[in-house]
């Protein structure tokens, strides 16, 4: 592996009294597809807002490009070059289609991503464009999400829960626009319920339960019963 | 066939009207009577403060209960500029707005270590404090305040009718202006930052948004204009005194309620809120302490059956929006 984009190194997060994650180390080298999976609350979207300092950790806990994050603000991280896609997309109701995507380009960062490329990407943006984004479908919405991500030219970007609650065809257009996305040397973490679809974007896959690493390795490498196993955390 | 506008058929009608609207106020001291003219002055320098409270509290989350720091602030201000400074009455109420801009900037990096109701109590807390600063300031008459002197009250006007007019004139240009202020910022590029910070806070820190910064320019440029709007209060009473100016009743409570009332986070809601407010008020002027109980049974009504408002509520039924800043589909047949 060439010199790691992102190593986290004994990653622990709280809410309150709750731990949610415990000790986590991994690291991922640029250019590479990870997928992060695990049951509902074993910590994937936790690691996500970690890393995306939307939770402040210790500072030497997250290293990106040889620079410690741990503690930087979310806007901060933004402006290094992660970009989230969040769980339930979370877009602005007030703006439109593309007020939200004008957004996503403020931090202002030099890179391929452009509203014109966003609309090539997804054409149906295009014609929603002056829409209240609040009125567009699921499917449409984290097109909305995933451009919005895009604008602000990430070099790393994090996909929480890509495809939850979306129909299959779009979850299909989704994945379908993926590779156009990751071809531009993009780094890119997914967090993903359905494994099939994660292992068939990703070159290496994480495993979470209970907020520590149960299972990580590369996607040719794991079997069905592995990851079943470390999923459930029972013996297949 | 379907276009997607921001502006409707209502917010033309309502800028026609609008503009007519205020050629004919702008006309007033041509047909109206002196108490008229010195009762809209006060509506439009209330629809001012609840502009700019609706600006810091509806869109950028500051829900500040110690605004009267800065009305107190610009009006002391006008007072000791011109009195000691020997500026023009409108010059320094100008000044007052710069000074306070610039002293709000250590106030908000000391008060928004503080959040929530935490944030509400120590803006009043700090409001106070100007309060009993300035009461001690034996050179504006300490505790008992002062008025301002005729020569000074003559610069406005050597009659007094050409004296009403100007600061009528005055009192309607800031409302004017505010207004169209706000509106032009929450169009903007940046007023989009501000509207995306309402909608999700993490959705627009993780967009590289600093809310931080962002609502440090908020707090400033509205402590700024709360401060000019405050010297233009006490232009037109031409006394001052500590517990006039740093009053939480008057400059903070009667906004809370006009802004609440009318509809926070929304332009219209501090319009209709001043109106509905001023009405009360006169109906119910002769009852003495009865309006007030009327006035907070009104507020806990509103908050309990329509919590957007009264705005909220037309805005709902009708689908109106008078200052277009979102989006619609409309559809031809």
């Amino acid at each position: 592996m060439s010199d790691p984009m992102l190593t986290l190194t004994a990653l622990d997060a709280h809410y309150g009294d709750f731990q949610a994650l415990y000790g986590l180390d991994l690291s991922i080298a640029a250019g590479e597809v990870v997928a992060i999976i695990g049951a509902n609350g074993a910590g994937k979207t936790t690691l996500m807002r970690s890393i995306s300092g939307l939770l402040s950790n210790r500072p030497d806990a997250i290293s990106y490009q040889g620079q410690d994050i741990g503690a930087l603000r979310a806007d901060q991280v933004a402006k290094l070059g992660i970009a989230l896609v969040p769980e339930g997309r979370q877009l602005f109701p007030s703006l439109s289609v593309e007020e939200n995507l004008m957004i996503g380009g403020k931090v202002g960062r030099p890179g391929p991503w452009s509203l014109r490329k966003v609309y090539d990407l997804f054409p149906i943006l295009e014609e929603r464009k002056a829409q209240a984004s609040t009125s567009l479908s699921g499917g449409q919405q984290q097109m909305v999400a995933i451009g919005r991500a895009l604008m602000a030219n990430p070099e790393l970007i994090l996909f929480d829960e890509i495809s939850l609650g979306l129909a299959p065809v779009i979850i299909r257009q989704i994945y379908d626009a993926l590779p156009g996305i990751v071809s531009d040397g993009m780094t890119a973490m997914i967090v993903e319920q359905d494994i099939t679809k994660a292992l068939s974007v990703s070159s290496r896959v994480f495993c979470l339960m209970e907020g520590r690493i149960a299972l990580q390795g590369r996607t040719e490498d794991v079997t069905h019963a592995q990851i079943t196993a470390a999923y459930f955390g029972v013996d297949a | 066939m379907s276009t997607v506008t921001r502006s409707t058929r209502a917010s033309r009608i309502a800028m026609i009207g609008g503009g007519l609207l205020l050629l004919v106020l702008a006309a007033a001291p041509y047909w109206a009577g002196r108490a008229d003219m010195r009762l809209m002055s006060e509506i439009y320098l209330y629809l001012s403060l609840a502009t700019l409270w609706n600006l810091m509290a509806g869109y950028a989350g500051l829900v500040s209960v110690g605004q009267q720091a800065y009305v107190g602030f610009g009006g002391y201000m006008l007072f000791a500029l011109t009195i000691f400074g020997g500026v023009h009455p409108v010059v320094a109420v100008l000044l007052g707005g710069v000074l306070a801009a610039l002293l709000s900037i250590p106030i908000a990096t000391l008060a928004f270590r503080l959040k929530g109701a935490y944030f509400a109590i120590g803006t009043w807390v700090i409001a106070e404090v100007f309060r009993l600063s300035f009461a001690q300031i034996q050179a504006l008459g300490g505790g008992s305040g002062s008025s301002l002197p005729v020569a000074i009250v003559k610069e406005i006007g050597a009659k007094k009718a050409v004296r009403e007019a100007n600061s009528y004139w005055l009192a309607l240009g800031a409302a004017v202006i505010i207004i169209a202020a706000v509106y032009a910022f929450l169009r903007s590029r940046r007023g989009l930052a501000l509207t995306a910070i309402r909608d999700s806070e993490t959705a627009a820190s993780g967009l590289g948004i600093d809310i931080w910064r962002t609502k440090l320019e908020v707090y400033v440029v509205t402590s700024a204009f709360t401060a000019i709007i405050g010297g233009l209060i006490f232009l037109q009473k031409l006394r001052i005194s500590p517990d006039a100016a740093f009053s939480v009743n008057d400059w903070t409570a009667f906004v809370i309620f006009i802004v609440v009332i009318g509809g926070i986070g929304t332009l219209e809601g501090p319009i209709i809120g001043t109106l509905l407010f001023f009405l009360l008020r006169e109906v119910l002027a002769d009852f003495g302490t009865t309006y007030l109980l009327v006035l907070g049974f009104v507020a806990i009504v509103v908050m309990l059956k329509a919590p957007k408002g009264v705005w909220g509520l037309i805005r709902e039924r009708y689908d109106l929006e008078l200052f277009p800043l979102s989006y619609r589909v409309r559809t031809k047949d």
